[in-house]
């Protein structure tokens, strides 16, 4: 025992409550909102398998091969299922969000949100038909 | 350093999130579900290949894998700050979340430039 214990004064500013880790779980918007923000992770995760993707193609046709055997066993098949599930929900909240992000103004006079939403909902439409396109017919 | 590049931080957060809506919900059911599960057939090597060689495609695919890996980098970052409370690490996950989304970049860019 050599030192005098330290105490130190009241400071209102420095005062924070003690938040659980688990603080989104109570409340239905708040999870939403961790939710939304987890979309990420799946973003990362499709993003690193297209750059695995692009090796293998890299590497030649046994490897591209083997890339697409890979993709069919139970464990990708079930991360894939919960991805495309996660980047479904990052699309439609990012989508929704937009007018509230981005103010279109025509002559004068701010653009409605349905329209800015809905123009994303119909170049989602066509791009996602174009991407199929090409893949499916090269 | 981080304050001074924190608004292109946000505008390739912003550009990797609607690269991320507009095409990885059909990228990821195609590849990941459709194709595997024999739904559809996946484009033979060939084509795929063949698909590669042209620029366009290349730059498609340097857009399709970076721009949301920065998206993922910003948004994580933030989401371990509030989920976590990890504030005081700040530098340490800045550091490691943007520097994996350069590191993907830099693979990207040198796959795409290497590929014949």
């Amino acid at each position: 025992m050599s030192a005098e214990p330290h105490y130190t004064l009241y400071h209102p500013r420095w005062y924070r409550r003690r938040v659980s880790v688990w603080w989104w779980l109570h409340k239905r918007s708040y999870t939403g909102f961790v939710l939304r923000e987890l979309t990420s992770v799946f973003v990362a995760f499709f993003a690193a398998l297209s750059l695995w993707q692009l090796l293998a193609l890299a590497r030649g046709p046994e490897a591209y091969g083997r890339f697409l055997s890979r993709l069919g066993t139970p464990l990708f098949l079930v991360l894939d299922a919960v991805v495309f599930l996660f980047v479904l929900f990052h699309a439609i909240t990012w989508f929704n969000l937009t007018p509230k992000a981005m103010v279109v103004r025509l002559r004068g006079k701010r653009a409605p949100d349905w329209a800015i939403v809905g123009l994303n909902y119909a170049a989602w439409l066509v791009v996602s038909g174009a991407v199929a396109f090409v893949l499916l017919r090269g | 350093m981080l304050e001074r590049i924190t608004p292109l931080l946000w505008l390739l957060f912003s550009a990797g999130g609607t690269v991320a809506a507009l095409l990885f919900p059909i990228h990821v059911l195609l590849t990941g579900l459709a194709f595997p599960l024999g739904w559809l057939e996946p484009p033979p090597y060939e084509v795929a290949h063949r698909l590669l060689t042209h620029p366009v495609t290349r730059l498609y695919l340097f857009v399709l894998i970076s721009l949301p890996l920065f998206h993922w980098a910003h948004r994580f970052r933030y989401t371990l700050y509030d989920g976590l409370q990890l504030k005081h690490l700040t530098a340490l996950i800045a550091v490691l979340c943007y520097g994996a989304a350069l590191l993907g970049t830099a693979m990207t860019a040198y796959l795409l430039w290497d590929i014949r």
